[in-house]
């Protein structure tokens, strides 16, 4: 175990270094720079304004000059400066951070327990009522573009019903502290990670219910059976434990992309996370930004899957990490 | 200011010397019901979020709308776009048009509390205007010296008559910064110019990034009395549909930039407590235009650019695309500009057969499957509204035997294609005239600006000896006459020529709450401040965010 993990730990600096160097190249396929979008947003510019905003950027000298000041950054930890919000890309990541955490925290969290629980009563009662109008539901949350049910759940519980804001974060200005702030921030909450939540809730239903179906239909369950278990026991200790590992699997490529946020929610709910920074820069062609955001996904994504691989061990035991 | 003669000028500085601290737009609002009320708490879109609020390098359109309500300007414009005393209480232009000078209020203080001088007009003139404005440098170029007699003087002295420059002496225009603040420092890299501080009625308080923005009430405010409202909150909302309900909601009551699309427009108009308002963008008179590659083999032939002109109906893409929030264009020198428009340049009424005539006549005959040639057109990364001007400019030109092809990219893309690799056929933009052509206008056809892939210049490729010599006439020009003569030469060349196209004038609306009063008096209102605004009724009470 213990060199498992130190095996895998010299493979991820290098699978993390690698994923750097290819998007620092790869970004800069895109045609125009962070000046030209500059200058084109403003309207009018001059040659010597296009200059004097290249050099600040740094775009004036070489590629390799560009890519070793990168990689010298890289290697220090430092993700360098986003000269278009003037700012430090880790101060910029961090202000973000917990908004990100937090949306995506609240709807992966309500889906995996709702989503899972749902699916675990449909295969219980596989082909009965309770099945076909769990799936249906599902489906039809599945099938429904995120926008468009962000947008209606704000028609209807912000403008006609008028109980929840239409988006933001927290009230502006309010002076809440504590417990008031903490609550205004939950209203605030509340419809970007229903809609969110809502389309992973159909993934985890349909996953929970086709994954207990599977194991429902093998040899040991109808041992237990045959024994006399009780079905509700059988449910849950040995289908749901057993199901539990594609659900594992998926949460993992979930968290992995939990920095990457929901730009469609985001953006709706002028939610002010990662996702919708990371979509800006790319827009803006604040490469330095861009490339820090994804770092720290690739961080975070090569972090997870680690974490998944040491659940499966626990979940089941003859799964052995060499 | 365009139309004003230098008698004129005398005239209207002896009379705004009596009416010194008067700003004209105040009467109305105190005609007004009962007058103005105190307090209260506005909400505002603002999108996108700026990159700074300080219009000294970037002058995008955000950081003018924030920057316009935290710096006063010389002067701001009425709805007719002569410019109204701010800061400046009055000025003289000698008869030779080589010496300005302007008098300046006294009493006015930054948000920091020192006072304000001529010495930061002359340093703001000499470090920002004349230097890295992206708008301003030309117009700038040939003040000579600057001169500060005493704190509230200031002597421009012109090596060259430069008269557009009465045209951008607003806040936005011209920005006055602290001196005491920049001087010395890394102008693009002063920490003030994302927490600004100004002489204008609001005092920048805080910027969360990706959320809002917070102005607060200058109490020091010199025009006493103003601002009315206590708080100017920016809300960065991203989707339209958000911005829609929160317009709708009254979460948002101040509006401005066409913050919803126009299939919106209309239900929220309906409304009682909303006001849709097209007012306010004067200084601005944008023209939507498209841009013919004369580099383009069928393109470089003037008759095929003139049946291009005729097989594009002006009035219908008003009704269709832009739901009438546009009117057909005559020249590129928007109507706005009564000084220099000249209604009497060839015009091209929409006539598809003229338009294959002319084609014939350049020897692209149809093909056998109908076609002539084909084209690409590249829009205007901004919108729906463009994409859809493109969409109508394939099928008039598919109906006089041109195929075009249309490609989309985002504006990074976009600049780089239409202005550094000039890898397009027709593209679509629309440009900001303002009040003087100079700004604005000739950019888009002086030759000078070729090869140095600067953004919104020459997108045509357009090379006229004639036209470079009217454009560099009227810019040095002293006699306001002699420039409009040269402003109307020039429109008949370049509308005969049409290496651009001008397709409309567009109306770009703003959308307010029904008891917010006051906050549409002026031409250049967008990009300047709201002192004069006010809630009439429960608003002014406690109107929080959200």
């Amino acid at each position: 175990m213990a060199r498992y993990l130190k095996r895998s730990l010299g493979q991820i600096a290098f699978v993390i270094l690698g994923i750097a160097i290819i998007n620092f190249f790869l970004l800069r396929l895109a045609p125009g720079d962070a000046a030209q979008v500059m200058a084109g947003e403003a309207g009018s510019a001059t040659p010597e304004y296009m200059a004097a905003l290249r050099q600040q950027f740094g775009l004036d000298q070489p590629l390799y000059v560009q890519f070793l000041a990168y990689l010298k950054n890289l290697l220090t930890l430092n993700l360098g400066y986003s000269f278009r919000q003037g700012m430090p890309v880790s101060e910029l990541i961090a202000q973000r951070l917990p908004a990100t955490l937090l949306l995506m925290g609240t709807s992966i969290a309500f889906a995996v327990s709702v989503g899972g629980t749902l699916g675990f009563l449909a295969a219980r009662h596989a082909g009965k009522l309770a099945d076909t109008v769990i799936s249906s539901v599902a489906l039809v949350f599945y099938a429904t573009p995120v926008f468009w049910i962000g947008v209606m759940l704000v028609v209807v519980f912000s403008v006609l019903l008028d109980w929840l804001p239409v988006g933001g974060m927290a009230s502006i200005e309010s002076g809440l502290t504590g417990l008031g702030y903490a609550a205004d921030v939950a209203r605030h909450l509340i419809l970007p990670a229903l809609t969110l939540g809502l389309f992973y809730l159909a993934i985890y239903t349909r996953l929970m219910r086709a994954s207990m179906l599977e194991v429902y239909g093998q040899d040991f369950v109808r041992t237990a059976r045959a024994k006399g278990v009780r079905p509700r026991r059988i449910a849950l200790r040995h289908v749901l434990r057993n199901a539990l590992l594609p659900i594992v699997t998926t949460l993992g490529v979930q968290l992995g992309s939990i920095l990457g946020g929901a730009i469609l929610v985001e953006t709706v709910f002028a939610w002010p996370g990662l996702g919708r920074l990371a979509f800006e820069a790319l827009f803006q062609r604040d490469l330095n930004l861009l490339l820090g955001i994804l770092f720290c996904s690739s961080v975070v994504v090569v972090i997870v899957n680690l974490a998944v691989d040491l659940a499966y061990t626990v979940l089941d035991p003859r799964i052995e990490l060499s | 200011m365009a139309s004003f003669s230098r008698r004129q000028f005398l005239a209207a500085a002896s009379a705004l010397a009596l009416a010194a601290a008067v700003d004209p737009t105040n009467l109305q609002a105190a005609a007004a019901a009962d007058g103005p009320v105190r307090g209260g708490t506005l909400s505002i879109i603002l999108q996108p979020e700026p990159v700074t609020l300080t219009p000294v390098a970037n002058v995008a359109q955000p950081t003018q709308v924030v920057a316009g309500n935290v710096f006063d300007g010389l002067v701001t414009y009425g709805f007719d776009l002569k410019p109204a005393p701010q800061l400046a209480e009055s000025w003289e232009v000698a008869p030779d048009g080589l010496t300005i000078t302007f008098r300046l209020h006294k009493g006015v203080t930054w948000h920091d509390g020192k006072p304000f001088t001529a010495s930061d007009v002359k340093w703001s003139l000499e470090n920002v205007w004349k230097t890295i404005h992206p708008r301003n440098k030309a117009l700038f170029e040939n003040v000579s010296a600057v001169e500060i007699p005493d704190d509230h003087t200031v002597v421009l002295k012109f090596s060259k008559p430069s008269l557009p420059i009465f045209s951008v002496l607003n806040g936005v225009g011209a920005p006055i910064l602290p001196k005491h603040l920049y001087d010395g420092t890394d102008i693009l890299n002063n920490p003030y110019n994302n927490k600004p501080v100004g002489t204008g009625p609001f005092v920048f308080k805080e910027w969360r990034k990706g959320e809002y923005l917070v102005l607060e009430r200058n109490p020091a405010y010199w025009d006493a009395g103003k601002p009315y409202l206590d708080k100017l909150v920016f809300r960065v909302i991203p989707d339209a549909a958000a911005r829609a309900a929160a317009i709708e909601k009254g979460e948002v009551q101040y509006a401005p930039f066409n913050p919803v699309p126009f299939r919106d427009v209309e239900r929220l108009a309906a409304l009682p407590n909303l006001k849709v308002e097209t007012r306010g963008y004067e200084w601005l008179s944008p023209v939507l235009y498209f841009d013919l590659n004369v580099e383009n083999p069928y393109l470089k032939d003037v008759r095929v650019r003139q049946a291009i002109a005729h097989a594009v109906d002006k009035a219908a893409l008003s009704k269709v695309v832009w739901f009438g929030y546009g009117k057909p264009a005559v020249s590129p020198i928007p109507s706005t500009l009564t000084a220099f428009h000249d209604p009497s340049v060839p015009t091209y009424p929409f006539d598809p057969k003229k338009a294959e005539a002319l084609l014939d006549e350049a020897g692209f005959r149809r093909g056998p499957d109908g076609v002539r040639f084909a084209l690409t057109h590249d829009f205007l990364p901004y919108g729906d509204d463009y994409r859809r001007t493109g969409e109508f400019l394939k099928q008039a030109l598919k109906r006089v035997g041109i195929e075009v092809a249309i490609r989309a990219q985002d504006s990074g893309a976009f600049i780089k294609r239409v202005y550094a690799d000039r890898d397009f056929d027709i593209s679509s933009s629309y440009n900001a005239a303002f009040p003087d052509p100079q700004i604005g206008v000739v950019r888009e056809y002086w030759s000078g600006w070729l090869g140095t892939k600067t953004p919104w210049t020459n997108g045509s490729g357009y090379r006229n000896a004639q036209v470079d010599a009217l454009i560099e006439k009227a810019a040095v020009e002293g006699d306001p006459q002699a420039r409009a003569a040269a402003f109307r030469a020039f429109q008949q060349i370049v509308q005969r020529d049409v290496p651009t196209l001008p397709l409309l004038e567009l109306k770009f609306f703003t959308v307010h709450a029904a008891n917010l009063k006051g906050a549409v008096e002026q031409g250049d209102q967008v990009y300047s401040s709201l002192r004069n605004a006010w809630f009439d009724g429960p608003n002014a009470d406690a109107p929080k965010g959200n």
